[in-house]
C-alpha cells in the first residue's frame, strides 16, 4: 500500500492575557453574574508576563524546543521554574498579544477591526521585522481615531480591544440583528483565523513548503463561522488558506470537538492516498472562550492563571517521497455508534481494535499520544491528569488482554507515555501536538511507531450522549515506495485479462 | 457538580421523593467524586447551582463500593468499570465519598 506522508508540523501559541480577562468564557460569564466578584477583582494579578509565557517549558516543548519527556526532568511546579526560552521553535513561534491584534487585523476581510492610530504605527514597524509577515504590513492601513472606536463601542456594541490598561481598538459586529455575526462571534472567529493563519505561515515557512503545492485544506477547531441562514456555514479553511497565498487550494472546515483534529487527518491522508489531492494541509486555530476556563482554582489555588494562551497547529499530509514517516491508513481506530461509551468500550476500540487488525501489541507502539492537556492546568481543576489517566488506561488494558503483566503497568505508562504539556484549548492538545517532535524522532531513526488518539466529548452540543474518538498509526517510513497508479493499473489488466480467458475457457468446456 | 446535573437531580428529589433515591457517582477522582457526594446532600459548596442551600440529603455511593458492586452482574462489571478499577485510586475516591455520605445523609 502507498501509504501518505508527514510532510512537516507546525505549531503556534498566542500569549493573550487581555483577551483571557476581556472574552474568556469564564470570565464573561462570571462579569454578567457577579460584576463585583472577588474572583474578577483579583484575577489581573494572576496574569503572567509574555517573558513567564515564553519562558515555560510545557510552551517550549508544543514549538518543538524541548522534547515532552525531558519535562520530566524540569522541578514542579512548571510555573515556577522557568527555562530559558525562546519565542522562535523548531516547529512555531510563540508570539505576543500586541502582534497578534495585528494578525487580526491583517486577517479581516471586511473592514470589522479598528485599530488605533499610534498604535498601528507601532504595529507596522513590529509587522515590518516579522519575517512571515513584512509583506503584509501595510494591510495594517492607517488606523482610526480612539473617538471612534470609543463610538463603536458605545453605540454599536463593539468588542474592546486592551493593551497594557488601555483602550487601543475595537472588533465591529458584522451585522445589526443577526447574532452569528454579532461583535463577540466576530472576534472569536477572527482569532481562529489568525492564529490558523500564524500556524499555517510557519509550517510553509519552517518545512521548506511551497503555499501553491497546497491543494486542499482542512480546518479543525472548536468555533463556527456563518450568518443567521447558516451559523456553521464555513469556510475558515479557505479565508485561512487566502492570507497565506495557498492560492491552489480550496478546502472546508470539519468539527468533532476535540476528536476533530484526528478525523481531519485521517481524511486528509484519505485524500492524499486515494490521488485525489497531492498535498492537504490540517489546520486548527484557538478558542478565546477557553482561556482563563479553570482561573477560579487557579486563582483559588494562589497560581498564575496558566489558560492565557491561544493555541494553533498545521500539519501537511503529501504523497509517499520515502522519507517522511507514513500514516498508516491500514491501522485507524475510531469508536463506532453501537460501542458504548464506557472507558474500556472507548480504549478498545481506539487502541487494541485498529492494533489487532495486523496483528500488533499494545507495546508495539513506541509513543501514545492522547489528550496531552498539560496537567498543572487541569489537576488544581480536579479534573486530574489526562494524560497519565489515559496511559494508565491503555496499559489496564493490556494487562486484561495479557499484553503485559500487572506489576509493569507503571513502567509501561512512563516508558509509552509522557506528560501533558499543551494549553487547554479542547481540539489542540487533542492527539496532534506530538506528531511533530514523532516525525522529528523518525526521520533521526530514533523511533519507530506512535499512536495519536484524539476524543471528543460530544454531550456538550446536546444533540447526542455518545462519546467519541479516532486513533491511526504514524510509523517510520521504510523508503520503499510500492507501485504506482499506472503500475497498479498495468496488474489489474493483466488479471482482467487471465480472469476473461478464465471464464471463456470454462463457457467452452460446457 | 455540573449545574444541569443539579437541576436534574433536584427535579426527580421532588418528583420521587428524597426518600426514595440514591445516587450512583462514577467520577475518576476523589475530591470531584466527593464534592458530588457533598453536593446532593449537604448542597452547592460552590454554591454556583441549583442546589445551593438545598439540603436533600441523599446517600451517595460510587459504582466501585461494594454495596452498589455487589448488586451489578459480575461480567458486565469487568466489561464496563474493571479496566478503570485498575487505574483510579479506589480507597481514595471511597474513602472520600462515604465520609461527605455518612457526615449528611438524611435516609
Amino acid at each position: 500500500m502507498n501509504y501518505p506522508v508527514i510532510r512537516g508540523a507546525a505549531y503556534a501559541l498566542i500569549h493573550a492575557p487581555n483577551l483571557l480577562l476581556a472574552q474568556g468564557s469564564t470570565q464573561t460569564m462570571e462579569r454578567a453574574k457577579h460584576p463585583d466578584s472577588e474572583y474578577l477583582s483579583k484575577l489581573p494579578q494572576h496574569l503572567r508576563s509574555f517573558e513567564a509565557a515564553v519562558n515555560y517549558a510545557p510552551n517550549q516543548a508544543y514549538i518543538g524546543n524541548l522534547l515532552p519527556d525531558e519535562l520530566n526532568n524540569i522541578a514542579k511546579p512548571w510555573y515556577d521554574n522557568p527555562i530559558e526560552g525562546s519565542t522562535q521553535g523548531k516547529f512555531g513561534e510563540i508570539m505576543d498579544e500586541t502582534l497578534f491584534y495585528a494578525l487580526i487585523k491583517i486577517s479581516d476581510s471586511f473592514d470589522l477591526v479598528m485599530l488605533e492610530q499610534s498604535f498601528t504605527e507601532e504595529l507596522k514597524a513590529r509587522l515590518a521585522s516579522h519575517p512571515l509577515f513584512a509583506h503584509q504590513a501595510s494591510l495594517l492601513k492607517d488606523g482610526d481615531d480612539l473617538a471612534d472606536i470609543e463610538k463603536r463601542i458605545r453605540e454599536h456594541g463593539a468588542q474592546e480591544l486592551h493593551m497594557d490598561g488601555k483602550l487601543v481598538g475595537c472588533i465591529k459586529r458584522a451585522h445589526d440583528w443577526d447574532v452569528n455575526l454579532n461583535s463577540h462571534t466576530m472576534l472569536e472567529n477572527l482569532v481562529v483565523k489568525a492564529s490558523g493563519v500564524l500556524a499555517l505561515k510557519n509550517l510553509i515557512a519552517k518545512n521548506g513548503i511551497s503555499a501553491d503545492e497546497i491543494e486542499y485544506i482542512i480546518e479543525c477547531s472548536e468555533e463556527a463561522c456563518g450568518d443567521v441562514n447558516q451559523r456553521g456555514g464555513g469556510n475558515f479553511a479557505k479565508s485561512i488558506g487566502e492570507v497565506c497565498a495557498c492560492t491552489n487550494a480550496t478546502g472546508s472546515d470539519l468539527r468533532g470537538f476535540c476528536a476533530a483534529p484526528a478525523h481531519a487527518l485521517v481524511q486528509a491522508a484519505a485524500l492524499v492516498q486515494a490521488g485525489i489531492y497531492k498535498n492537504v494541509a490540517v489546520v486548527a486555530g484557538g478558542a478565546t472562550a477557553k482561556l482563563g476556563m479553570n482561573g477560579k482554582d487557579h486563582v483559588a489555588k494562589g497560581m498564575p492563571a496558566l489558560e492565557d494562551m491561544l493555541g494553533g497547529f498545521a500539519v501537511l499530509i503529501g504523497e509517499n517521497d520515502g522519507v517522511n514517516p507514513i500514516i498508516r491508513t491500514d491501522v485507524v481506530g475510531r469508536h463506532n455508534i453501537g460501542r458504548g461509551s464506557a472507558p474500556q468500550a472507548v480504549i478498545e476500540a481506539l487502541v487494541t481494535d485498529p492494533l489487532d487488525k495486523v496483528g500488533m501489541k499494545i507495546t508495539d507502539i513506541d509513543k501514545y499520544s492522547v489528550e496531552m492537556q498539560n496537567p498543572e492546568i487541569t489537576v488544581p481543576a480536579g479534573a486530574g491528569d489526562v494524560p497519565t489517566a489515559n496511559y494508565k488506561m491503555i496499559a489496564a488494558l493490556g494487562v486484561k488482554r495479557g499484553d503485559i503483566e500487572r506489576q509493569q503497568l507503571a513502567d509501561f505508562v512512563k516508558e509509552h507515555g509522557m506528560p501533558g504539556f499543551a494549553p487547554t484549548q479542547g481540539h489542540i492538545p487533542s492527539g496532534a501536538p506530538f506528531i511533530g517532535h514523532a516525525r522529528d524522532l523518525m526521520l533521526a531513526g530514533n523511533m519507530q511507531r506512535v499512536m495519536i488518539i484524539g476524543k471528543g466529548s460530544l454531550f456538550l452540543g446536546r444533540m447526542t450522549n455518545l462519546f467519541d474518538g479516532v486513533s491511526f498509526v504514524i510509523e517510520a517510513n521504510t523508503g520503499k515506495v510500492s507501485a504506482t497508479a499506472g503500475d497498479t493499473d498495468a496488474v489489474k489488466k493483466v488479471v482482467a485479462e487471465a480472469m476473461r480467458q478464465v471464464a471463456q475457457s470454462l463457457l467452452e468446456e460446457e | 457538580m455540573d449545574l444541569e446535573n443539579q437541576a436534574r437531580i433536584k427535579e426527580l428529589a421532588e418528583k420521587h421523593g428524597p426518600e426514595n433515591l440514591v445516587v450512583i457517582l462514577g467520577g475518576a477522582e476523589a475530591e470531584a467524586s466527593g464534592l458530588a457526594a457533598e453536593t446532593v446532600s449537604n448542597g452547592d459548596p460552590t454554591y454556583a447551582g441549583p442546589l445551593s442551600g438545598v439540603q436533600l440529603g441523599l446517600p451517595a455511593y460510587h459504582i466501585f463500593e461494594d454495596a452498589i458492586k455487589s448488586l451489578v452482574d459480575p461480567q458486565v462489571y469487568d466489561d464496563q468499570i474493571s479496566m478503570m478499577e485498575m487505574v483510579l485510586d479506589v480507597d481514595e475516591i471511597i474513602k472520600e465519598v462515604s465520609t461527605y455520605r455518612e457526615q449528611y445523609r438524611k435516609f
